[in-house]
């Protein structure tokens, strides 16, 4: 039977099981939106504007373990995915954009909303596709899904020109995907894990340091029990909070810049560091000639190309992240047990030392609410096991810090390029992904202005999201900088914010506001029980700053504290 | 300039003939700062494969990211570092050559020597097609300065593994 490209493009959604669609109208995709009409199994969830529908995807992603999926038209609506796509590149988020295209006889002619979207995407996806010809569009659709969901994640756009879509053929569906250039090694190399246990077996000082990798193998289970086998303290990056629970007795909090003291100084002085699932990010590792300068170093990851790119690494292992710790622990129970709590005592009460010494904390004040303590809360009513998605900046670095997640999976943030403008769409996703979790977008006054738009797309859909505002009437990051590094010269960093209830109002969401620390407790808790978005403005501290701190360019033991 | 002392790296990729695929590799090194110093490529005795030439200087860190990162790509099919094996390399320069008077037989003279074809013939110029390794060309250019070099134009070098001979 003969179908059009659109069809063809909505079966093979179908058939990588997607229910929900991101996504915008216009021009050129006319053809898929008609089709849609005539499709019900797939929802599509109209947001405001194209940047969102690919945080969303984003989002939806991470919450779901499935592949999300945006779609969006010609020209401006393709070059407006940019920077989400860019975010989900950087963080290996599994997502497909599709675009639409001019009509390819028009292709290169500057024609109406066109625009290279291929060309310009290039660097910042993991692959993309201009599909000119109908026999090939099922092949391509199932490989953009096979290629954004296998090896290292990541995002792939699919261009799709009109007149492909308004074509007919008979379309062949392929079986399966295979690639002849792509082949992720997932089976991490024997030798090599071996290797890695000998070297944890003679350490002294050994970390974990665990990234993204963990949340994205699902590999928390099998950290948490290699971990515990060997009395191995463990740290995680921005992206891996999660994949060790915060609550453990072995776990130190976050590293790098805005990390805890405990675990920067564990790291300085380790002699054993475990990377898995993590990429030695600039964020997380301050001046590189001094990072973990005693240790000797292990790095665990699927893509090849992150190993030795920033330090040198003695023992390389390109692998999926759950099946080496799966091949480690199946090792060790091959062997005799051992009493390794009594051989790494002296390590560990090192450890515990440092967290008692410079703990996470913060000055307790009765006037004014400390944006720390809202996040604190919000974890104590939530049980720590609510689906936080965070904007960039101080909002992003005190959920971190003071949002112990206990679970993988429950924090989505842009970790790697840092969007602000990601934390409200992605929590549109999540909360579309997970439709009775409680989900809360932990934001600044500065950053949720960056996509606000939103508001009315979760009240239309019915997505009760609740939005957090630590609302200090500054670009409180950039201001932390210029107090620390600029003399308090405050450029451009004050900001004035509209009303954020009357805002909420007139959206139809929930607006709720908090002056004063006592109010901070009611004001959660009608949030959490209003089934509808709700916007939660607290007015905190304007100059409080995120600590500790390792300024730019230094090493990770010359934090400043407070 | 600061990058001549460095390493030079003689690469060979198999990508898929696809449009873009070009753009993907050379954006690649552009993207990531990484330095081309010449790139060749076309098309194998199989039409839906390129071979790529890519001749770039770089510490030992550097290539090996540069490989890394032309492997992820999902249209590379195939990386070889040639540098660190037996090979054979190969470019081609066209030059015009002022050769009046006296020069006249002079250029011709160098031209022998070199093992250079004349491929074009005008009553004050030849043009002259020379192949070597990169040393070669050079040291025919050098020499040929003096007479007044014209026009030039060049290939960028194209290598080839020697095969085993045990």
């Amino acid at each position: 039977m003969k179908m059009t490209g659109a069809q063809i493009f909505l079966k093979c959604l179908e058939r990588e099981e997607v229910k929900h669609i991101f996504g915008y109208p216009g021009g050129v995709v006319l053809d898929i939106y008609d089709e849609l009409t005539r499709t019900p199994q797939i929802q599509h969830i109209l947001v405001r504007h194209e940047q969102a529908a690919v945080h969303a995807a984003d989002g939806y992603a991470r919450a779901s373990r499935k592949v999300g999926v945006a779609l969006v038209t010609s020209g401006p609506g393709a070059t407006n995915t940019v920077t989400g796509i860019a975010s989900a590149y950087m963080d290996s988020i599994p997502i497909v954009v599709f675009t639409g295209q001019v009509p390819t006889a028009l292709i290169g002619n500057d024609a109406f909303q066109e625009v290279d979207i291929v060309g310009i995407t290039r660097p910042c996806t993991k692959h993309n596709y201009l599909v000119k010809d109908i026999n090939q569009l099922a092949h391509t659709i199932h490989e953009a899904f096979h290629i954004a969901r296998s090896g290292r994640p990541g995002p792939v756009l699919v261009d799709l020109p009109k007149d492909v879509m308004q074509a007919s053929i008979v379309p062949k569906f392929p079986e399966s995907i295979k690639i002849k250039s792509y082949n992720p090694t997932y089976h991490a190399n024997p030798r090599q894990v071996k290797r890695a246990l000998d070297l944890a077996f003679t350490a002294k000082k050994p970390v974990l340091y665990t990234g993204g990798g963990i949340v994205l193998s699902d590999a928390s289970e099998e950290l948490t029990k290699f971990a515990e086998a060997l009395q191995i303290p463990v740290t995680s990056t921005l992206m891996g909070l999660g994949g060790f629970p915060g609550d453990h007795p072995l776990w130190m909090g976050m590293l790098g810049m805005h990390g805890t003291y405990c675990a920067n100084m564990a790291v300085s002085k380790a002699d054993l560091l475990i990377a898995v699932g993590a990429r030695f990010d600039d964020r997380v590792t301050g001046k590189l000639t001094e990072f973990a300068p005693h240790a000797k170093i292990i790095h665990v990851d699927i893509d090849p190309s992150s190993i030795s790119k920033n330090v040198k690494v003695d023992i390389p292992i390109v692998g999926d992240c759950r099946d080496t710790l799966q091949q480690l622990n199946d090792l060790l129970s091959e062997m005799p047990a051992r009493n390794w709590a009594e051989a790494r005592e002296p390590w560990l009460k090192t450890v515990a030392a440092w967290e008692q010494e410079h703990p996470l904390t913060y000055t307790w004040s009765d006037t004014v609410i400390k944006p720390q303590y809202v996040i604190e809360k919000l974890w104590e009513l939530t049980n720590g096991d609510a689906f936080i998605t965070t904007e960039v900046g101080q909002n992003q670095m005190w959920a971190a810090q003071f949002y112990k997640f206990k679970k993988p999976r429950r924090l989505m943030t842009s970790g790697g390029l840092g969007v602000m403008g990601y934390g409200f769409p992605a929590a549109m996703g999540v909360q579309v992904a997970q439709p009775d979790a409680i989900v809360i977008d932990i934001a600044g006054d500065g950053s949720i202005q960056m996509n606000i738009q939103e508001l009315i797309t979760v009240v239309e859909n019915n997505l009760p999201v609740k939005i957090a505002i630590l609302n200090n009437t500054f670009l409180g990051m950039v201001r932390q900088w210029q107090q620390l590094f600029y003399e308090r010269r405050y450029s451009s960093t004050p900001m004035a914010a509209p009303d954020f209830v009357k805002l909420a109002e007139a959206y139809g969401a929930v607006g709720l506001r908090a002056t004063k620390p006592e109010e901070v407790e009611p004001v959660i808790k009608e949030a959490l029980n209003t089934p509808k978005p709700v916007i939660m403005d607290f007015r905190v501290e304007p100059e409080e700053c995120v600590m500790p701190m390792v300024p730019a360019g230094k090493a990770m033991h010359e934090m400043l504290l407070a | 300039m600061e990058h001549k002392t460095e390493p030079r790296h003689t690469i060979s990729v198999w990508v898929d003939n696809l449009p873009g695929v070009l753009s993907r590799v050379t954006g690649l090194f552009s993207g990531r700062g990484f330095n081309i110093e010449s790139l060749c490529v076309a098309e194998t005795m199989d039409p839906e494969v390129s071979r790529i030439t890519i001749v770039s200087t770089g510490d030992e860190a550097i290539t090996e990211q540069i490989i890394k990162q032309l492997h992820k790509l999902i249209n590379v099919i195939r990386v070889v570092d040639l540098s660190e094996l037996e090979h054979v390399e190969r470019e081609m320069a066209l030059v015009t050559v002022k050769a009046d008077g006296t020069s006249r037989a002079e250029v011709l003279r160098i031209a022998d020597i070199f093992r250079c074809r004349v491929v074009d013939v005008s009553p004050t110029t030849y043009s002259l097609e020379i192949t070597g390794n990169h040393a070669k060309i050079k040291a025919v250019l050098d020499n040929l300065k003096v007479h007044g070099i014209l026009d030039i134009v060049r290939t960028g070098s194209l290598a080839i593994q020697r095969t085993k001979k045990e």
